[in-house]
């Protein structure tokens, strides 16, 4: 389905990453944002409550972001696309209720415009140390999706995906940005809107007397009703059967959560999602993602220029994780480098994937500024020895 | 026989309103909850609502399973966070009838802050709140509506805290319509459910509620059926009394009554009109740069 035209701001602009954000959102079809303000992020939200009006969207600042996903969540279930934007002290309060649209299965994006950590951190500063709480962050088990855009373009484009991603799944969705990218102007250009192709809520075609909010049918993913419907459905953050009625048992457990884990297992290979630049014949593997994928770009030219066989594996989906191409590529190649504004994150699912077949070198910033294309040249001579 | 038969198979009038297929329920004998889902029920008939578009939205405790027995759009979300959620639905299909339903630790302690905010921005919700004065789904806890000196298996001593005026606490944040009655008050519950419903804006109802099995055994209060009793002649009824004189105070007598019932521009009121506004002025900014644009190529 093409999306409305009424959210296109159609042609070539100049556009940092959090407004490209927002005005991806609107091309998505969102027309629902809760959120509080907090830096690096509040761009996305200023730019939306400004043009939200003239397209039908409702934007509500809210005390908090406990209030924010959970009105996030709520809104969804009248079939309206919604967002949310923070950074990494309201992600944290988002965990809640980011854990009950997983549980009761609704479609949602989430923005955390990553900044320095852990704590109040650098407010101003860029970090990516909020990868792993993206995936583990709120209680139990439960499979998201999570994209990072590497520029203010994609930062638009990719807004596309992450809504389109929520309704097939019927998933929270992160949009894992970072300072860098939110802040960086660059230019920005959004198509027609007959050439945006977005994903509708998948509306019940069954009538309330047959309808079961949470039968799949062997599928994956139950159809959904509209509150206001005439369905009259509950749902529940509790283990719930197909009713949506609260089960406490071991096999009810089973059943529900089982399903929420594997729709995205079992699909993982349609949704990840990677840009491989010389990676074919390659001694090192640089595994990036971010505005490191683009500081890492110079590095990997640098080092070309030593004549080391370098290339690049850039994520542009970091959940669900590659699993396959880093264990294939494992096999071949001597080691993957990991540069990362953290203390060792992504490197992590490296390790793992590689299964011990190629190291994973971890080359480390701690936030407040991206590497410097040195630090990482020096690892890859390192691991190229 | 058949006359018979449908004489005494006659349905429960409020059973229509119930999903059935859920019961029995969880709640203990001679617990309070069941008789305020009975009196909503029975005022779902008389408010202007159609339930077709009535959602209810519950958080965490025994309360939050009112949701789940109630046979309309019904959510049981986290605990605390009902009147965000309820929030979120409410303005993004404002067609809806939204109603919160929830205990007294869910609204005003965990979801304390989001009470007062709701309040203040008079979002178009009503919340009814059944306070037992204590978390009981988790065990018989103090809570912020414990009386002082009231026990709890947290306040094995009794209560130190002076306990929220749910009341004064919603009027002077802005509510346009707030109640406060006991369970044996039935006929006046369903009458301010009614009321609450058929308002724009944020309407409170507050409930005072036995919980036999924690509360009034732990404060050796006696029975359900005993804690009625003294809810029949320890309650005074006061209408519009001023909120900040309505107090609870350990076993003294409870006030009740409709507090407040005012007429305050709803958040959906003051949005629409904003963004109709907005609206406009963007349509006269469309139409004059074409004006202006149409003036130029004529020049
Ligand atoms: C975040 C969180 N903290 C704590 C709990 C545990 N918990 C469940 S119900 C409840 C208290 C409910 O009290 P109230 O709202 O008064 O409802 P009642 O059971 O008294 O009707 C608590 C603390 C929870 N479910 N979630
Ligand atoms: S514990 Fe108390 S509030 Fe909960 S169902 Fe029993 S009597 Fe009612
Ligand atoms: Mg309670």
């Amino acid at each position: 389905m093409k999306t409305d035209p009424a959210g296109v701001l159609t042609g070539a602009h100049y556009l940092d990453g959090d407004f490209a954000c927002g005005e991806g959102a609107m091309a998505a079809g969102c027309r629902f944002v809760a959120g509080y303000p907090i830096t690096p992020s509040t761009e996305v939200v200023e730019r939306i409550s400004r043009r939200f009006p003239m397209m039908g969207g409702t934007f509500i600042q809210m005390e908090d972001e406990l209030a924010s996903m959970a009105a996030v969540v709520g809104a969804s279930w009248t079939g309206t696309k919604c967002l949310t934007v923070t950074s990494g002290p309201g992600f944290s309060l988002m965990m809640e209720n980011i854990g009950l649209a997983a549980m009761m299965e609704t479609p949602c994006v989430v923005v955390d415009v990553q900044r320095g950590g852990p704590s109040t951190g650098l407010p101003t500063m860029v970090g990516q140390a909020d990868m792993m709480q993206a995936r583990w962050g709120s209680h139990g088990d439960y499979e998201l999706i999570a994209l990072c855009p590497q520029s203010p373009q994609e930062a638009f484009d990719l807004m596309i995906d992450a809504f389109n991603l929520s309704e097939i799944y019927r998933i929270p969705v992160m949009f894992m940005m970072d300072e860098c990218v939110g802040h960086m102007t660059e230019k920005v250009v959004i198509p027609e809107a007959d050439q945006i192709e977005i994903v509708p809520r998948k509306l019940t075609s069954q009538t309330p007397e047959e309808f079961l909010p949470y039968r799949v049918n062997g599928g994956y993913v139950p159809e959904f009703a509209r509150a206001g419907d005439g369905y009259r459905f509950h749902t529940t953050g509790l283990t719930h059967n197909e009713h949506g009625y609260p089960v406490m048992s071991a096999e009810c457990q089973e059943q529900n959560v089982r399903r929420l884990i594997y729709k995205i297992r079992d699909n993982a290979d349609q949704i990840v999602r990677f840009e491989d630049d010389g990676v074919d014949g390659a001694d090192i593997v640089l595994v990036t993602y971010g505005i490191t994928a683009r500081v890492a770009q110079m590095a990997m030219e640098m080092a070309r220029e030593q004549g080391v066989k370098v290339g690049m594996m850039r994520l542009i989906i970091a959940w669900p994780f590659p699993e396959k191409r880093i264990k294939e590529l494992a096999g071949k190649i001597k080691a993957f480098v990991v540069p990362e504004v953290n203390y060792g994150q992504m490197v992590l699912e490296v390790q793992r994937c590689a299964e011990g077949l190629a190291p994973a070198v971890l080359v480390s910033h701690g936030g407040g500024g991206v590497h410097e294309p040195e630090t990482i040249v020096e690892a890859i001579m390192g691991a190229a020895k | 026989m058949t006359d018979v038969a449908e004489t005494c198979v006659q349905e429960n009038p409020v059973e229509r309103y119930l999903r059935m297929d859920r019961i029995p329920h969880i709640w203990c004998p001679g617990c309070g909850i069941g008789t305020t889902v009975n009196c909503f029920a029975r005022a779902i008939e008389q408010a202007d609502v159609d339930l077709e578009k009535l959602a209810i939205v519950s958080g965490i405790g025994c309360t939050g399973r009112v949701a789940g027995y109630l046979n309309f759009d019904s959510f049981h979300t986290t605990h605390g966070r009902a009147i965000p959620f309820a929030t979120g639905l409410k303005l993004a299909n404002p067609d809806l009838k939204v109603v919160v339903y929830s205990g007294d630790g869910d609204l005003v302690a965990i979801g304390g802050n989001h009470f007062i905010h709701a309040a203040r921005r008079n979002a178009d919700l009503t919340v009814i709140c059944v306070n037992n004065f204590n978390y009981a789904m988790t065990g018989g806890q103090a809570a912020p509506t414990t009386p002082l000196d009231a026990m709890g298996t947290t306040a094995p001593y009794g209560v130190c805290e002076r306990p929220f005026n749910l009341p004064f606490l919603a009027k002077s944040c802005g509510a346009v319509y707030v109640a406060r009655w006991t369970t044996y008050h039935v006929r006046q519950i369903t009458k301010a459910m009614v009321e609450a419903m058929n308002k724009d804006g944020f309407s409170f109802v507050e409930i005072i509620s036995p919980c036999p099995t924690l509360y009034e055994r732990r404060n050796r209060l006696g029975s359900g059926l005993d804690r009625m009793k003294w809810f029949k002649e320890n309650s005074v009824i006061k209408n519009g009394s001023d909120t900040r004189n309505i107090d609870i105070a350990y076993q003294q007598p409870i006030i009740c009554g409709k507090f407040v019932d005012i007429d305050r521009p709803s958040l959906l009121e003051v949005t629409e009109a904003k963004i109709g506004d907005i609206r406009g002025k963007q349509r006269w900014a469309d139409v004059s740069r074409r004006q202006k644009k149409s003036i130029e190529q004529t020049e």
